[in-house]
């Protein structure tokens, strides 16, 4: 079988389209590849959705955290608190202990016991966690001259929050904000050793690798192919930001404008 | 093979005069009845049972290390211990890789387990362990399997309703049937072939010695006393 | 454990619960959270050296050294761990067997590789086949810490990295100024000063480092989640004296507090590393100490 035929089979064997049966004998690189490449769309998929979501709830809490009022305050403080100082896998299992639960009692809760659904969720609420913590921290470095001068301009309220503080927070947070999606993605891959069922063998990138592990009792080729995506994710990755970073700082003047510092500001 | 015949007799030779050699068995410790850890944490079961009893007969100094089943095999072939003793069945696609002893117990069929009598397995959805031979079958059959990542999580599957049956070896679903109402289906799969113990391929001498003393065994009908005392599979 | 432990079945309510938490089983347990604690210690300091040699080469003039210097850093940040546990532990153990076998055994002729087995002469085996247990126990535990190591050795060097360039340059210039050489104002300037700068990324490293321990078991060390996840199972009384439901939950529970309690304490800890830290530093926080006691 051609590389080519294997490539048509398999390419997206793991959102269940082409071939139903996995390779079982005679393993060629060509097939390793294509499989757990196939499997890296599940790790995309639950890292674009984590992420896009999570930007907007871990701007909500951040708010939460900075807030004056206690009832707003606490809870923030404390969601951010479990979800940063707990293992990851921890987390999956409680969620899923309670999305099986939550089920019961209500059928519309059904697809969140699946891993497309109830993984992303976990996800998202971990990743929102973290860099709510990281959003928190640039709000409260914001320089105080800025929200002077705002007030001076008669920048109240609302329009305040989406002219000065917001931006200003964005551009603080963006390097730290840049390894949270990179460790986000890097989480992903957990998804697979979690309590999350698998059905009809489609995967993400780690169980195709772990396939082709078990059956050629070889881990040399199926987990480094499996870094090296990880590896192109993780550059794409921080190219995106980049890009993201330059238009944030697009006002300075160009000597001033460093690339973003890739620094570990955040811990999972 | 003249030469490896050559260098047994040669080394059954040595042997009498060197000391008992240290052997190292790899095994699991999860999957009771066959291993094991029990309350004292100590490695236990038919296996270990088994292990020692075929050491002593082979006068090989036997020590246990546990090991995750995921990567046993590459273990063995890198030399971090020298036996696989962990209710592993013999294959074809781990023969490749890896020499079996003799069987030590006969082929034994797996089984499934549901909540009521009459679920069809064909047109269920069927619980297996990931990376399994039973997860294999379903999914050559081109039936609904799901998957999850220890065996224990099939069976918690079955009871709230994720799956309707699960695929495992009998001697392991019978210590389940009666909890919360699991019954075990009539039907059975003979998928899998007899347990032996797993030997790197470059390690002839000490298949030799144990397949030596699992004969032995098997010839005075010890075997088969620990087969019933740990209800592992049928007697040879 | 306790004299009245003989026959669990006839024991109820908490005598029963003092008897099974008190098992050997159980010890193991504890016991794994000493080993957590003990990698942790051990790793963290292998980890930093790692990451200033990584630091230091990703720094240098000569060019191969900041190749492989920014290379490490670079490929292993990029790997997720999990992922680098899974065949790097086996195939460091392979790369020592192989050295001790070319210095050990120079006379060998039998090829290493034969098919798939990886087949030393005895004497390059780590450890020797005759070492009792633990040794190869402690030989596990060194591998596994090393790994450890080296991956989080990667982002401590992009961390150092960060920091060594965030030492104002005016300090370095005074150093060269005073006519410190390159070795001088690099020892007793820039690296007594560029803590304060690694000190968040640090304190975050180790945050990450404690949330990994639960992969250790991939390595074959049997860390806590291990037993919580062998205790857990359910127990039937044929194989236990203590036969139960499954406790998966209850186990779990206690190690989310534990993993919970360790993290806070860690940024407490961390709180006051960094007030000592930034102690007479030109920064903001030095300058607020400054303020604050005059």
């Amino acid at each position: 079988m051609s590389c080519l035929q294997t490539i048509q089979d398999y390419a997206f064997r793991s959102i269940g389209y082409g071939e139903r049966l996995l390779p079982r004998s005679d393993f060629t690189l060509c097939e390793q590849f294509t499989l757990i490449g196939s499997g890296m769309i599940w790790n995309i998929y639950y890292g674009l959705v984590a992420i896009f979501f999570g930007f907007f709830f871990a701007v909500t809490l951040a708010m939460g955290k900075n807030s004056h009022h206690a009832y707003l305050r606490k809870p923030a403080e404390f969601f951010i608190y479990v979800f940063r100082g707990s293992p990851l896998f921890i987390q999956f299992f409680f969620a899923y202990a309670v999305f099986l639960s939550l089920k019961q009692v209500y059928p519309i809760f059904q697809p969140l016991t699946a891993a497309w659904m109830g993984a992303t969720v976990v996800l998202l609420l971990n990743t929102s966690a973290y860099s709510a913590e990281i959003f928190f921290g640039a709000l409260r470095s914001i320089p105080k001259g800025d929200l002077e001068a705002a007030d001076a301009y008669g920048i109240m309220g609302l329009n305040r929050f989406k002219r000065i503080t917001f931006p200003t927070m964005l551009r603080l947070a963006w390097p730290s904000y840049t390894n949270e999606a990179i460790f986000l993605f890097h989480a992903t891959a957990l998804v697979s050793f979690s309590s999350f069922p698998v059905r009809g063998q489609k995967g993400d990138a780690l169980y195709y690798a772990n396939y082709f592990a078990d059956k050629t009792f070889n881990p040399f080729v199926p987990y480094p192919i499996l870094a090296g995506y990880f590896i192109i994710l993780t550059l794409a990755v921080i190219t995106v930001y980049g890009i993201a970073n330059r238009h944030l700082n697009r006002h300075l003047p160009q000597e001033k404008r460093k690339p973003a510092r890739i620094r570990i500001n955040l811990f999972r | 093979m003249k030469k490896l015949i050559l260098t047994t007799a040669a080394l059954a030779v040595t042997a009498g005069f060197a000391m008992a050699d240290t052997v190292r068995l790899g095994t699991e410790g999860a999957y009771a009845p066959w291993n094991f850890v029990n309350d004292a944490g100590e490695i236990d079961g038919f296996e270990r049972e088994l292990g020692d009893e075929l050491c002593k007969r082979a006068s090989l100094d036997c020590t246990w290390v546990k090991n995750d089943w995921d990567s046993i095999i590459p273990n063995l072939v890198s030399g971090n211990y020298d036996a696989i003793i962990a209710g592993m069945s013999i294959t074809a696609e781990r023969d490749e890789v890896i020499d079996f002893t003799q069987a030590y117990t006969p082929p034994d069929p797996s089984s499934y387990v549901a909540m009521s009598a009459d679920v069809n397995p064909e047109t269920a959805v069927v619980a297996a362990q990931a990376a399994t031979i039973q997860a294999a079958f379903v999914a050559n059959n081109g039936w609904t399997l799901i998957e999850f990542a220890s065996p224990e999580e099939t069976v918690a599957a079955v009871k709230n309703g994720e799956a309707d049956a699960v695929l495992a070896d009998k001697s392991f679903l019978d210590t389940m049937v009666g909890q919360d109402g699991l019954v075990m289906l009539e039907r059975m799969e003979a998928i899998g072939g007899g347990v032996g113990m797993g030997i790197r391929e470059s390690d002839g001498e000490l298949r030799a010695k144990f397949d030596t003393a699992i004969q032995s065994m098997k010839d005075d009908g010890t075997l088969n006393t620990l087969i019933a005392k740990w209800e592992v599979s049928s007697q040879w | 454990m306790f004299s009245y432990c003989t026959d669990p079945q006839t024991l109820e309510g908490l005598k029963w619960l003092s008897c099974y938490l008190t098992t050997g089983k159980h010890m193991s347990f504890y016991l794994s959270f000493g080993t957590v604690l003990v990698l942790l210690a051990i790793t963290a300091p292998t980890a930093l050296g790692f990451g200033f040699l990584g630091a230091m080469a990703a720094r240098a003039r000569f060019a191969p050294f900041r190749w492989i210097g920014k290379s490490y850093t670079a490929i292993v940040r990029g790997v997720p761990d999990i992922a680098f546990f899974l065949f790097f532990v086996i195939a460091l153990d392979q790369a020592f067997e192989w050295m001790r076998h070319k210095v050990k055994c120079p006379d060998w002729t039998d090829p290493i590789r034969q098919g798939n087995d990886f087949v030393v002469c005895d004497a390059a085996k780590l450890p020797l086949s005759t070492s009792p247990q633990w040794v190869h126990e402690t030989y596990g535990f060194f591998v596994a810490v090393l790994t450890f190591a080296i991956v989080f050795g990667a982002f401590a060097a992009n961390v150092l990295y960060g920091a060594m360039r965030a030492v104002p340059r005016a300090q370095m210039e005074t150093a060269e100024a005073y006519g410190m050489s390159q070795r001088q104002s690099f020892w007793r300037i820039m690296v007594p000063q560029m803590w304060v700068y690694a000190l968040p990324g640090l304190s975050n490293l180790w945050m990450i480092l404690i949330k990994a321990t639960p992969l250790l078991f991939l390595l074959g060390v049997e860390d806590a989640v291990y037993w919580a996840k062998e205790l857990g199972a359910t127990k039937t009384a044929k194989f236990s004296d203590y036969p139960h439901t499954n406790w998966h939950m209850q186990y779990y529970f206690g190690l989310l507090v534990f993993y919970l309690a360790f993290t806070s304490l860690s940024e407490r800890v961390f709180k006051r590393i960094s007030a000592r830290l930034s102690h007479g530093q030109a920064t903001a926080a030095g300058e607020a100490q400054r303020k604050a006691a005059a």
